[in-house]
């Protein structure tokens, strides 16, 4: 990495092993200063290993971490100017409120301590409970005590271990834009560790999606929705319809025709990685249209099942070779097709993406259909 | 029954079947006496009338031979303060000195067991545990073979000086262990440690590692950690093993007798020599309820300092 801001996080090889197995393979990553970064992946993919070491709470086995020029890799977690709001809060149940917020402040002989703790609580709008014990807070409220704890010694990271993980999911909305508001006031770096993939991606100006160990893919929301580069990362943010392909020619404008089960359609050259031959052609549920396009991209099938959420009416679509396609269509107003009908579905060149064949088309499926 | 108690065991079931009201179930009301009960005809038969048995014996006046007369005589009470305040002043010195002792060495040990032992857990607690496979007696008696002039232990402690800084501070009177303070107060360590280690076992075993680590996130090093965290959240452990150790400890007589000097006696020694020997049972039975109420004022003071309420 040449160049580098004077509080990023860089973590250089960094490796983990157990006695019998690898929970981070050696590990490149540079996180801005006063960036919004998560580390998204199912469980045990490594990203609360990642985390503990950075906090210093996990020795690591090779590899190095520094915060701007400063090597951290061997000092103890009180050394260290990083911070963690754990899964479990940890809030240090014969305190109260206050001096749980304090502790931190203090240990670093801080004379200033009460008014900053004071200032922190009142940021995450607990300013009149810092007299009471966590234990007659509700989870919600231990979930901002603990922010507190951590945000008011302005770290120069500040790690998150799956924070909303215990609240529900109307309080775990919520406390997402406060997150993200609250990251935006004090500019500090938050490192986000979760396996909620809108949480993720509603929260953070960056992710870096992690699967066994490895990191599969880095860059911004947006990026990593439209441009997946495995079909892991396709299938872990959002849902995708993988159609086996095979590149047949070029199309002129760009453009390269494929064979997808007998019937040709487009792809957008630039969209698929040089000298690539059999491909699935990834097409998020939502780019694909009930009804046919302008002629091209179209594929003929039943609906085999509808469901209205209101918003939104999720098809499934059967395809004669016996597949299924997700089609989200949106409540604009335009006709709803019935179980059973004949439908055409299009998309439009270049709303597809393109991977390697030889990847796992399941690689990342959260949620396995029982048979039967 | 008055409205407000059939309104608050509403309340109470209300809260126990989750929030839901429904209406007093009025049969479930006789089954917390009728679970209490076996319990407190225990403690009626076995507890409250020895003692006032024991109230009534200090309170009486005569002879073995010509019987006894009850008299209501306070007297007896001011006249066994004033014949035994150093045995009594003795036992809470030596019991508080081997419950300071215990605590200090079970701690560690504890803490060990509950926090890193791992799979020796089960092993190392029954090893706590194992002396009470023999008899309080024999392993007093073995504190005297331990101690011995020409044992082992003495002739390290001769060698390393720790004899003379027993001296020095007046544990021991010469420059052997046995028959002096500090014998006592070893034997009385030794004799209650696992009363010490059991309820520190179960406090530190129950701490959450998690606050530990959060304590070290939060810039505390591992000595404050310990200070901030593990030491107030382990006071029930501690409270608990140090009454455990204090209370038994003070009324002892065995280690007194098998390992001290006529100037060690404790009042669990002149107690026993009282009844079993003098034969005075009045007095004997007026030391008992002093030691008792001492005993009482001591704990609960210690109780209402320690503050343990709080942490519950």
């Amino acid at each position: 990495m040449a160049q580098h801001g004077p509080g990023d996080l860089e973590l250089i090889g960094l490796t983990k092993s157990f006695d019998d197995f690898t929970a981070v393979e050696p590990m490149d990553l540079t996180i801005p200063q006063g960036s919004f970064f998560a580390l998204l992946g199912p469980s045990g993919c490594g990203k609360t290993t990642t985390l503990r070491m950075v906090a210093g709470l996990e020795q690591p086995t090779a590899g190095q971490i520094l915060i701007g020029d400063t090597d951290i890799t061997n000092t103890r977690p009180h050394q260290r100017n990083v911070n963690t709001v754990f899964q479990s809060y940890a809030l240090f149940p014969h305190m109260s409120v206050m001096d749980n917020v304090q502790f931190g402040l203090r240990r670093r002989g801080d004379k200033d301590a009460k008014r900053k703790a004071q200032e922190a609580l009142d940021l995450v709008e607990l300013g009149h409970a810092g007299r009471r014990k966590p234990n007659q807070l509700s989870g919600g409220m231990q979930q901002r005590v603990a922010l507190a704890r951590a945000l008011v010694n302005r770290p120069d990271v500040l790690l998150l271990d799956e924070p909303l993980g215990a609240l529900d999911l109307k309080l775990r909305r919520q406390m997402q834009i406060e997150l993200k508001r609250i990251q935006q006031e004090v500019g500090l770096t938050f490192i986000h560790v979760t396996h909620d993939q809108e949480e993720a991606m509603t929260m953070a100006d960056s992710i870096a999606v992690m699967n066994a160990g490895r990191m599969e893919q880095l860059g911004d929301p947006a990026a990593l929705y439209e441009n997946p580069s495995s079909t892991f990362v396709a299938n872990f943010l959002g849902q995708s319809n993988l159609l086996a392909a095979h590149i047949t020619g070029t199309a002129g404008d760009g453009r390269l025709t494929a064979d997808v089960h007998g019937h040709e359609v487009l792809v957008d050259a630039g969209r698929v990685p040089a000298g690539l031959r059999d491909v699935w052609l990834g097409v998020r549920p939502e780019k694909l249209a009930l009804g046919e396009g302008n002629g091209v991209n179209e594929l003929k099938g039943t609906v085999s099942d509808a469901s209205f959420s209101g918003v939104a009416t999720q098809y499934l679509v059967r395809m004669p070779w016996g597949m299924d396609l997700t089609v989200v269509q949106q409540n604009d107003g335009s006709a709803r097709a019935r179980l059973g009908d004949a439908v055409t579905l299009s998309w439009d060149p270049g709303h597809e993406f393109v991977l390697d064949s030889a990847q796992d088309e399941d690689a990342g499926v959260e949620h396995v259909v029982v048979d039967g | 029954m008055p409205a407000w108690s059939t309104w608050s065991s509403m309340a109470e079931l209300a809260v126990l079947s989750g929030g839901t009201a429904r209406p007093p179930a009025r049969r479930a009301n006789w089954v917390p006496y009728a679970l209490l009960a076996p319990g407190l005809l225990w403690l009626a038969i076995f507890f409250v009338a020895p003692m006032v048995t024991l109230l009534s014996q200090s309170l009486q006046e005569g002879s073995v031979e010509a019987g006894y007369t009850f008299t209501g005589n306070w007297q007896i009470y001011v006249d066994a303060l004033q014949k035994y305040w150093p045995q009594l002043l003795r036992s809470v010195g030596y019991s508080a000195a081997a419950t300071l002792g215990a605590l200090v060495l079970a701690y560690p040990l504890a803490y060990y067991i509950a926090q890193k032992a791992g799979r020796w857990k089960g092993l190392m607690l029954v090893l706590v545990v194992a002396p009470f496979f023999t008899s309080f007696l024999i392993r007093t008696l073995a504190w005297r073979t331990i101690l011995s002039d020409t044992g082992a232990v003495a002739g390290l402690a001769r060698s390393t000086g720790l004899t003379d800084v027993l001296q020095a501070v007046a544990l021991t009177g010469n420059d052997s262990l046995l028959s002096s303070k500090f014998a006592v107060i070893a034997g009385l360590t030794y004799n209650f440690l696992p009363f010490m280690i059991l309820p520190l076992y179960a406090s530190l075993d129950r701490l959450d590692r998690r606050l530990v680590e959060a304590a070290g996130d939060l810039y505390a090093t591992p000595w404050q950690g310990f200070r901030h965290v593990t030491w107030p959240l382990s006071l029930p452990g501690v409270v608990a093993g140090t009454l455990l150790t204090f209370i038994p400890a003070t009324g002892d007589f065995i280690n007194s007798r098998l390992l001290g000097n006529t100037q060690t006696v404790m009042i669990g020694q002149v107690i026993d020599s009282q009844f079993l020997r003098v034969l005075d049972y009045p007095l004997a039975a007026a030391l008992s309820f002093i030691l008792l109420v001492l005993i009482l004022v001591l704990v609960s003071t210690y109780v209402r300092r320690a503050g343990t309420e709080e942490l519950v």
